[in-house]
Order: C-alpha cells, then structure tokens, then sequence
C-alpha cells in the first residue's frame, strides 16, 4: 500500500511532445511508471516515448483508462490544462509547472469545486517536484534513487530540500511509503493536511515527515489536523529561520506577511501539538530515526 | 512587482475611483508649475517610493503657496527617503508627485488582498483609517471589516453595499463607496494584482469619496499577460543586485551577513542559510540558481554573490536530481578559472554522480573546500569566515581580548 500512487496506476503526460517533458517521462517509465499516453492539442494521433498522443483529456482517458496524469505545460496554458483533467475524470493530477499566476490557481481550484467531493481530482502542486511511492512507480522529476521503499511518508513543498531529507533518511536505512510534493505555491492544490490525512489512512505509512516553510497558513492548519486526528508520529522541520519579513524567498509563497508565518512561529505551533522538531536540516533523518525508536 | 502611487491612481482612476487632481514632477520647477495648473490654494507634495510610511518620514509635504512647493520637492529629489518599511539606507526619490489639497472630513482604509486561507480575494477594511493596517489590527481589532469575493461571479454590489454601511459612511454617499470598491475589485482582478490599498481613502466636506493614497502590488507570474502594467516596473526603488538578479532568472535576496550561498531550490537554500545559522555565521544572502544548476547559471551566481562586498566565504549547495554532480562541478571549475574569487569556496555536492563530482573538484588544483554532509559544509563555511576575519582583523581581535 501506499497513497495516491503505485506500479500500477495508468498515467498521461500533459505536453508529452516538449523537451523537458520528453526527458522526464523517459525517467519515469525507467523507475516503472505506466505512462500510457499523452496530451498536446493537435498532435492526436503521434506517438511520443512509445506512447500514443491524443489531442483532448478525455479522448485520452476513454482510449487508456488512465486515472493520473502529470502537466508539463508552460505556465500561461497550464490552468487550463489542470482544469480539463479534472473534466475528464482524472483521480490525481500532478502539476509540476513553476510561475503559474496566483489567479489562475484562484479559478482552479474553485473550478474543481463543481465535482462532488468523492469524485473531484486531487491535484498536487504547482510549482512541485512530484510524488514517488518508491520501488513502484514515480510521478515527477525527483531522482528515483534516493528514495528506498518503507513505511515513513514525506509531504514537503520544496524539492530539492526533499531530497535532502530522503537522502539523509536513506542513509540510515529508513524507507519511504509515498513522497508528495505539495509545491511553493501560494495557492496549490492539497495542502499539508490534506496529504496528512491520506498517510493517516493508509496502514503501510507509520510515521510522517512534514517539511515546511514560511508563509501561509497551512502548518498551522496541518497542526490543528494533527492534534486532532493524527495517531501516527509527525517529523516536521520548517525551513526559513533566518528569512527576512515581507521578502519572497524563491517560492512565490514563501514570505511572511501575517502573523503565525514565520519559521520560528509554525516551529512552535507544530512542537505544541506533539510534532517532533528536527532543530536543523541536518538532523531530519536522525530525528526520524528517534522518532521511529520512541514509537516502536 | 510594485508600482508608484501616481501610477496605482492612474490606474484606480480608469476603474471609477475618484482621486485628487495631481500632476508627475521630475524637478523642483516642474513642481511648483504642477501646482499652478491644478489652481487652488493648498497642495500636497509626495515622494514617489516604493515604500508605506512616507508622511512620517518627511516624503510628504503640505504647502500652501508655489515656492513651498518648489521648496518641499527640491528637498525631496536625489535623496534617500528612509522610512519604517526601507530599512536604513532608504530609497531614492526621482519624481515627485503634486496634488491638489482636499478638505478632509474622515478617512477610511480600504485593502484587497489575495487571501491564502481562503484563497480567494479578501477585502479588508475600515472606519480607522489613516493609519497602517497592523496599527489598526492592533488598536481598533474590532473595526476591521473583512469579506471574501466569490470568484466565480465577482464582487457583487450587494457586498460593496454592505462593507459601505458598516463603514457608516452616510447614505448619499454609499453609490460613490461601492463604485469605489467594485473599481478596486475589477483593477485588481483584470490586471492580476496581488494587493490593492487606499490608505487614506477620505470622505470629503464636500460629501465626495476620493483615494488620497493608492499602492498595487502584482503578480510577476501574470506580467506576461500585462506588458502595460510590466513597463511601469521601476529599477531604481530595487536593490541593484536583485535586479541584476531577477533580470538573468535567479532568484536572489540580500541578506546583511557574510558567508555568501549558491544553491539549488528555494527550500534548500532557505535551509542552508538556517544551518549557517545555527553553526554560529550568518548568511549574506538568499539565492536559488533553480533545480537545474546549470554551469552558466552558477557562473553567474558566483558573479552575483561576490559583487556584495561583505562576503568573505562561499558555501555551494547543490542537490543534484535531474542533473548531475559532474555536470555541475564542471561548472564550478570553469567559474572559478575564468573569474577567480579572493574568498574561500566551500562545496558540498549531493545526489546523481556525487563521487564523480567530487573527483572533477579534487583534480581542478583549485583551493575548494569540499564537504560531504549539509552540516559539515555549514562547519567548513564558518570556518573559513573566521579564519578570513582572524587574519584581517588580527588587531581588533587582540584588543577586544585584552580588554
């Protein structure tokens, strides 16, 4: 088990036909996803990295049966195209694309609003490095490799910081369930608590990684879930300690504008509901493996 | 991106905001001629910043007679405003705007933003105007009036309505108050600003509702779709390195300490700067050179870092996923050969072909200090700037412990 992905889960590429998208997707079917075809408007009709490319969402989804899908559509058509998944029935989508406007994502989001709850599309980003259920399949453009299969669950909105910590993780031997990139977006698609709430669910995951950031109010929302919902332990780290009031730091939202937005704050709102606090970048993994030894 | 206060009202002005007659001054003459076409008897001379705070820090100046105006606006161009928001070294003022006087009866704040709970536009305001919203949430919590904007049909003139009344501006004046608010809601939804702000916006003894001051904020991700609102960008209000920065697609805050940071990803350069932190240095800067790394881009990164004349180290941070360590230590090499720095380099490399990397770093000949694991790299860079500090400031510090 795992969440939101595995082997066997049927994925399309939105913008199969691009560079970037070619390679990843090239990576993706090399780590064992099933990527069963494409999108690019058009193109219906092509083959693209062995898999057939269809013009329309739902054209792809009727011919394939895919229920996930991954846009890599540059950020002025990328609404559009997370929207038209979440159309034809797409389960989860991953949005990995970096600099869509805040308002596109404002219309997103209340456009996924029309689908009932049990049918509306998970969406996971923007401006994300994807999910990965390890040693099953790989939805994103994070390197397979440094990830090994277990039971610890990663929901973090930065990508490379996630590495950092599976690395870290890796090195002492401690697998991974699933890792869900959220992405540093202002407005995205799931939330921290939103992914709490499926690693709660799901029996393989025991423990939880929660890798934060300034701005925004969702630890804070994460840290009320957890209090109250959360019988599994949470590893969180919050990265932008030393970060500047009112400064956007890289990701279009990490500032801090209102208060509970700062490092130090959500640092304490997390440590007050139970959270283990991995006090520095360095010490995620040995504060996992701490925390794994408390709970056995 | 931020724009003047002249610019926002120009803008407000075309969505049915009422605003003073006001004119752009580039020098002191063009001022006091500014004030002779609006006529009248009163005027006001603003500070065209980048910043909140002006009035009380001397970039706004009421005068009642044309040399005043000339007077206040001389004093004002080629100087650095330092306000509450600039930090010390302030921002340069190159234009002035003049403005004729209104009688004020009340003022009211009125502001949109793009609510991150919510995640739909909030209006926030009230009846306490005139002074910064965080004084206003502080002092008068109870007057503050907030109310979210359904997008999918807009700002409705039921809201406006209601927000105009519980503001208690007087009926005659509630058409004048929606107008006012609808006008903001549609600026801020057709042209994608991040935030709206009329702070003051007054009632007059006249009965009109005018905005007194105007600033908008928005969204660089939509300036593609805006080349209009792109062009009123102003580089002089910008730190010079973050410009630079921003204009070659690196993402780069200063910062006021001294080890220098190149890294890839906005998380993981957020967390080097903390781990510098807790090993007892401060990092000079924030920088995201983006996942991929490439050479060019850490060439101009070291560029970037190095132009700030604090920095006395340099910690690389790179995870390299997509890319490959070798592909990036080759970079560094090339960086260092054809510009070589005077402070010492620490790298640490991570990820795809990490060994390789390290290898490519070892053969260069180049004195880089490598390091395998984030908090080692942290050490080694705190290290190297005090060594770098002993052996420059070696007098200083004999004095300090013998004292």
């Amino acid at each position: 088990m795992s969440i939101l992905l595995n082997r066997d889960t049927k994925v399309l590429v939105h913008g199969i036909s691009g560079k970037i998208a070619r390679f990843h997707t090239k990576e993706m079917v090399g780590y064992g996803t099933n990527i069963v075809g494409g999108v690019v408007p058009g193109k219906g009709g092509e083959i693209v990295n062995d898999v057939p490319v269809f013009d329309t969402v739902k054209d792809a989804v009727e011919q394939t049966g895919a229920t996930a899908s991954i846009v890599f559509v540059p950020p002025p058509f990328a609404a559009d195209s997370i929207m038209e998944a979440a159309d034809a029935g797409i389960e989860f989508c991953v949005s990995v694309t970096d600099g869509i406007p805040a308002q596109d994502m404002m219309s997103v989001k209340r456009y996924m609003r029309r689908y009932p709850r049990n049918e509306r599309m998970r969406l996971t980003g923007p401006n994300c490095a994807g999910t990965i259920t390890p040693g099953e399949a790989l939805l994103g453009i994070m390197p397979g490799n440094i990830y090994i299969p277990g039971s610890v669950g990663i929901v973090g909105r930065s990508g490379t910081l996630g590495y950092e910590a599976a690395s870290q993780m890796k090195a002492l031997g401690i697998g991974v369930s699933t890792s869900v990139g959220i992405g540093g977006d202002p407005i995205n698609g799931s939330s921290f608590k939103d992914i709490l709430e499926l690693f709660e669910e799901d029996p393989k995951t025991e423990a939880v990684v929660m890798i934060g950031e300034i701005g925004g109010p969702q630890e804070a929302e994460a840290a009320d879930f957890i209090r109250d919902h959360m019988t599994k332990p949470v590893i969180a780290y919050v990265a932008g300690l030393s970060a500047p009031k009112g400064r956007t730091m890289g990701h279009a939202g990490a500032i801090i504008t209102a208060f509970g937005e700062s490092a130090n704050e959500k640092v304490g709102i997390l440590r007050e509901v139970g959270a283990s606090i991995a006090p520095d970048p360095s010490l995620i993994g040995t504060t996992v493996a701490q925390s794994l030894l408390k709970a056995s | 991106m931020d724009i003047h206060e002249y610019q926002a009202k120009s803008i407000l002005a075309n969505f049915g905001v009422a605003i003073p007659r006001g004119g752009l001054a580039y020098s002191p003459e063009q001022a006091a001629y500014r004030a002779r076409e609006i006529g009248g008897n009163k005027w006001v001379v603003k500070a065209q910043v980048h910043t909140g705070g002006r009035g009380k820090a001397g970039g706004v100046t009421l005068c009642e007679n044309e040399e005043q105006v000339f007077d206040a606006a001389d004093k004002m161009f080629g100087k650095r405003l330092v306000t509450n928001q600039t930090g010390p070294d302030g921002k340069f003022t190159y234009r002035v705007y003049v403005e004729g006087g209104v009688h004020i009866e009340r003022e009211i704040y009125l502001g949109f933003v793009l609510d991150r709970k919510s995640e739909r536009i909030m209006v926030v305001a009230s009846a306490s105007g005139g002074m910064e919203i965080e004084e206003i949430s502080e002092d008068h919590p109870d007057s503050i009036i907030r109310s979210i904007v359904e997008p999918a049909v807009g700002m409705l003139d039921f809201q406006a309505r209601e927000i105009a009344f519980k503001l208690g501006v007087n009926p005659g004046q509630i058409p004048q108050t929606v107008e006012t608010i609808i006008g903001c809601y549609k600026a801020f939804r057709e042209l994608d600003a991040t935030m709206v702000e009329i702070n003051p916006l007054v009632v007059t003894s006249e009965g009109a509702i005018i905005a007194l001051d105007a600033k908008m904020t928005f969204d660089d991700n939509a300036l593609f779709r805006h080349p209009d609102i792109s062009e009123l960008r102003d580089k002089s209000q910008e730190d010079q390195r973050e410009s630079k920065a921003s204009d070659r697609g690196l993402s780069y805050v200063a910062l006021d300490g001294e080890i220098g940071c190149i890294v890839n990803g906005a998380g993981l350069a957020m967390a080097t700067m903390d781990i510098i932190e807790v090993s007892g240095g401060r990092p000079a800067n924030f920088l995201d050179i983006g996942g991929g790394a490439s050479p060019e881009r850490v060439a101009k990164a070291f560029n970037l870092v190095m132009a700030d004349d604090n920095v006395k180290a340099i910690l690389v941070n790179i995870f390299a996923g997509i890319n490959r360590c070798d592909w990036v230590a080759e970079g560094i090499v090339q960086a260092l050969q054809n510009n070589p720095v005077d402070v010492p380099v620490i790298v640490r490399l991570a990820g795809t072909k990490v060994e390789e990397g390290r290898k490519i770093l070892a053969s260069s000949g180049l004195p880089i200090i490598r390091a395998s694991t984030l908090a080692e790299a942290a050490e080694r860079s705190v290290e190297a700037w005090q060594n770098t500090n002993k052996s420059t400031n070696n007098v200083q510090i004999l004095g300090e412990v013998a004292s």
